[in-house]
């Protein structure tokens, strides 16, 4: 009888050892800081059993995780619709997606047919849209409520009051208040440095008004709560962030329009969950875990139905800063051609280091 | 008879873990940046081999004065940690009573027991337009308005120098413990004033850990991102910042490599031109 007793522990525990990996299946997460709340992820793993392990980053370092280990080490990675075609060509670091596993009925049909034309590579698209949103500008009303557009960064009546991001988006802003369409010279990388180089030197001109270059979201938003900096560049979000604390701070979509990005779900070539990683999209974009993220981080997400979800206060944010005009006028970046960014870096180390 | 070199057992033993970090941890990634910083990819996409990566450095002004400015702010803040923990060093091991040696010493570790971005952090809160040093001083009336003492030069080499503190002080504490109290007290009896006291005796005394310690302080410096990154603001391109673009916002890694090995034989020389002007040999700095 006893022997019996501990022949059926010594089963039992050895069950439980083989069992465990099964239940300890995870989900490595490569994405932005707030994409995956704690809420979905609890609620996520009562639903599949899948534990969600998320590693917060930016688009320059995803590529450049990925690209160090040729693609593996995650099962889902969140880069922007404009980052995967160029890098995809060259190092290879994701693979197809197979839209036919997508519950393609909750995802809004024009947002996924855009992020399958853009991330197409070699007659496979590589992304799912996921979270969209747009940087403009961030005003002080007390201060500076007549700022309308990206040169306003570089007016002389702000003087010390001026942040914004020594990134890309900068340049393409200015560029457009500039009146010309850098998105129109992204085939042509001549006239596109010609450009650069004209934006560069307005910003250059422009330097001893700003206060610093800002580097990361919650420095920004602590500036401007502190009233240090009145006039930014920044996302919406960071924005209505700071106006359900004060009123005064709000977002502006400029005048020669809003830079409009989609961040994307797009799996790692050597993943090693793919079944999790679409259970994970599937999930996220059903309309009610949708609405969950939007009411915690305020964006907008590609999820059809979940804006009949929102909070009051957080569809209000859209509708204050957004006429149909000013949505129309957003303009989304189109996938990045390859050296455009060593062009761009060029051109930022310049004005950093410019005295 | 020379003695022969033996492959015992225990000599594996206890080569082969400093064998396998050597090799896998510098030599090996080492190689690799090598290669990397040789191949030249053009608009293109075509591969080449050659120098125009290095080349890029010493062609394009920005670089190679950012390197320049790097190197020279390295140098300066050396130099004032030097001076700042030369008497820190002198009171603990010579002034303060035996019993409270050990306390002091404590105190001077304590704030390396956070990292250095959080210490960092701390410096932005005191400094910051709206922080703690500003509310202060418009308190008591000194400043009518707030003034940005963040994103400057003198702030981050103040950063820099915080930060590197510990680096100097330490051999500084431990070199200095060996002079004999009677030379100075011999150097007093024969009518010498402190300045003589401090350039006859006690630097050329403490000259092992100087350069021990400036090497140190140094590389640590040139090295650094983060206080540069943060407390310079603005006007701070450091070249550590520029081989991160490289790597990461441009996806030039070839170019980055080429700036990584230049950073690494430009600063090995400027160590060695140290060397040599201080007439001390590595073998016994490193002691």
């Amino acid at each position: 009888m006893k022997r019996t007793l501990v022949c059926l522990m010594v089963l039992g525990a050895f069950l439980a050892l083989v069992a465990a990996p099964v239940s300890a299946e995870t989900l490595e997460l490569l994405t932005w800081k707030g994409y995956a709340p704690k809420e979905l992820i609890d609620k996520f793993q009562a639903e599949t059993g899948i534990t969600v392990k998320a590693t917060y980053t930016n688009n320059e370092e995803m590529i450049a995780k990925l690209r160090a280990t040729r693609g593996a080490g995650f099962d889902l990675a969140q880069p922007s619709q404009d980052r995967i075609s160029s890098v995809q060509a060259k190092y290879k670091i994701y693979q197809p997606i197979d839209y036919d596993k997508l519950k393609k009925d909750q995802i809004i049909a024009s947002m996924l047919e855009a992020v399958k034309k853009n991330t197409l590579v070699d007659g496979n698209s590589f992304g799912v849209p996921h979270v969209y949103g747009t940087s403009g500008l961030v005003i002080n009303k007390n201060f500076a409520g007549d700022a309308k557009d990206y040169t306003d960064l570089l007016d002389s009546k702000y003087k010390g009051r001026v942040s914004y991001r020594l990134k890309r988006p900068t340049l393409i802003g200015v560029a457009f208040a500039m009146g010309k369409d850098p998105f129109a010279l992204y085939n042509d990388p001549t006239a596109y440095q010609a450009l650069m180089e004209e934006v560069g030197q307005k910003l250059i001109e422009g330097k001893p008004l700003v206060k610093n270059y800002w580097t990361n979201g919650d420095a920004i938003k602590e500036s401007l709560r502190s009233g240090e900096v009145h006039l930014a560049m920044a996302w919406e979000v960071g924005a209505w962030q700071l106006y359900a604390e004060n009123p005064d701070i709000d977002f502006v979509a400029p005048k020669s329009g809003a830079l409009g990005w989609i961040d994307t779900f797009a799996i790692p070539a050597k993943a090693k969950n793919v079944e999790g990683a679409y259970k994970w999209i599937n999930f996220m974009l059903r309309p009610e875990n949708a609405a969950v993220f939007t009411n915690d981080q305020k964006y907008g997400t590609a999820s059809k139905g979940a804006v009949n979800l929102y909070e009051p206060a957080v569809k209000a944010n859209f509708t204050r800063c957004f006429t149909d005009a000013d949505i129309d006028n957003i303009k989304w970046y189109p996938p990045v051609p390859v050296k455009l960014e060593e062009i761009e870096g060029k051109i930022l180390d310049k004005v950093k280091a410019a005295q | 008879m020379p003695r022969r070199f033996h492959i015992t057992l225990p000599l594996v033993c206890f080569l082969t873990p400093v064998l396998l970090w050597l090799v896998l941890m510098i030599v090996l990634p080492h190689v690799d940046l090598l290669r990397m910083s040789l191949r030249v990819e053009d608009i293109e996409g075509n591969v080449s081999w050659g120098f125009a990566n290095y080349l890029n450095f010493f062609k394009e002004p920005i670089y190679w004065l950012t390197f320049v400015r790097t190197a020279v702010y390295s140098i300066m803040v050396t130099f004032m940690t030097f001076v700042v923990a030369l008497p820190v060093a002198f009171y603990i091991t010579k002034v303060a009573a035996p019993r409270f040696q050990g306390f002091l010493m404590m105190l001077l570790l304590m704030p390396f027991w956070v990292s250095e971005l959080v210490r960092v952090y701390g410096w932005m809160i005191l400094l910051r337009e709206s922080g703690v040093i500003n509310h202060f001083l418009t308190r008591l009336g000194i400043l009518t308005q707030p003034i940005e003492m963040l994103y400057n030069d003198v702030t981050m080499v103040m950063g820099l120098v915080y930060t590197s503190m510990l680096f100097m002080a330490v051999p500084l504490v431990s070199v200095l413990e060996s002079l004999d109290d009677s030379l100075i007290e011999a150097a007093y009896d024969l009518g010498a004033n402190m300045g003589t006291i401090l350039f006859r005796i006690v630097i050329p005394h403490a000259m092992p850990g100087i350069v021990s310690g400036s090497i140190v302080v140094f590389m640590l410096t040139l090295g650094n991102y983060l206080t540069p990154n943060l407390m310079g603001g603005k006007n701070s391109l450091w070249f550590t910042e520029q081989i991160y673009n490289q790597f990461i916002a441009s996806f030039n890694w070839n170019q980055g490599s080429a700036f990584g090995f230049l950073l690494l034989v430009l600063s090995s020389l400027v160590i060695w031109v140290g060397l040599k002007l201080t007439r001390q040999k590595l073998s016994r700095v490193v002691q």
